[in-house]
């Protein structure tokens, strides 16, 4: 219990975290690539073709990691507003903002890529059902979150007015999961579900679930380093940034 | 391996447009969220250098005081 709340107070502090934070987003960014090229090459080239969709199945293994990974950011941002509105820690801030871009692109990934995976297989580009309406209010929800955080000139009020915004949008969440179930929709329901075995054979998930760890292996580094960036732009005017710039400049 | 030939891999069964372009998309979305925030800290240690050079008796606050500011 001690040592947890020293790491939570130390979390309030930018240079600890920096530094500690640093090897790790470089180690997760290469273990992460190297993780989704295996995944979508063994998806691309290996994994036998679906009976029914022939080679466009493919898609999944970009689609699916793009997905959830989108949505995941989405409840990391809207923790880490909660932490920001309730316990003012800095670095709940810095990670909706790190984190919002990068999300952001994700949700692009898998709106553009359903829409290229349902042209062959529903016969069309797009259609206005649960769960692609409810995906394209998230990428919504993203372009608000980083529109608040650049139009509100005070970075304390824009940082707040983003996290509110984040916290209330993760109420799309739920609805993006459950709506193949709730309603009736051209989308297939999940492949995987923690309570029962997958609805493929191994040959075809394999590669998925590597393709997926890669992403969230990607992402996590990414996202370290988003917010280290965040860390050294308000801190510039340290004495420890300082130093750093000069060990880099010689 | 799932394709005999190389005309068959890249033929995807008729659906190449469908699959290359997606693929496609994918590489450039990973590669922006890669390189976007590697160049913003390349930015960030330019701009600081030449501040540094510019205004070089600058004094820095201790560690923590950015904050109350």
């Amino acid at each position: 219990m001690n040592r947890l709340k020293t790491l939570w107070h130390r979390l309030g502090s930018p240079r600890w975290f920096f530094e500690i934070s640093a090897p790790w987003a470089i180690g997760a960014i290469i273990v992460g690539l190297i993780g989704i090229v295996v995944g979508l090459a063994w998806g691309l080239a290996i994994a036998p073709p679906d009976y029914l969709q022939g080679n466009s199945f493919r898609i999944m293994y970009l689609h699916v990691p793009a997905a959830i990974l989108s949505q995941s950011c989405f409840i990391l941002m809207g923790l880490a507003g909660a932490v920001l509105l309730i316990w003012r820690m800095k670095l709940a801030d810095m990670v909706v903002a790190a984190a919002a871009p990068i999300g952001m692109v994700f949700c692009v990934l898998a709106l553009l890529t359903g829409a290229i995976w349902g042209r062959p297989t529903w016969g069309t580009w797009w259609v206005w059902d649960a769960r692609t309406t409810s995906m394209l209010v998230l990428l919504f929800l993203y372009f608000g979150v980083i529109a608040l955080r650049q139009a509100v000139p005070r970075e304390e009020t824009a940082g707040r007015a983003a996290a509110i915004l984040a916290v209330v949008g993760m109420v799309d969440i739920p609805i993006i999961k459950y709506s193949v179930d709730w309603w009736l929709t051209l989308h297939q329901p999940s492949t995987f579900k923690l309570t029962a075995a997958p609805s493929m054979p191994p040959e075809m998930y394999l590669p998925l679930l590597i393709s997926v760890l890669g992403f969230y292996t990607f992402f996590a580094g990414v996202l370290l380093f988003g917010v280290g960036n965040e860390i050294l732009g308000r801190e510039r005017r340290t004495q420890w940034v300082g130093e750093l710039v000069r060990s880099r400049a010689s | 391996m799932s394709f005999s030939t190389w005309h068959e891999f890249l033929y995807m069964g008729g659906h190449y447009l469908y699959v290359w372009s997606s693929y496609g998309i994918g590489v450039v979305g990973i590669v922006i969220t890669l390189v976007r925030p590697l160049l913003a800290r390349r930015r960030f240690f330019a701009e600081q250098a030449q501040r540094l050079r510019r205004e070089p008796n600058s004094a820095e606050v201790a560690p923590d005081a950015s904050r109350s500011s």
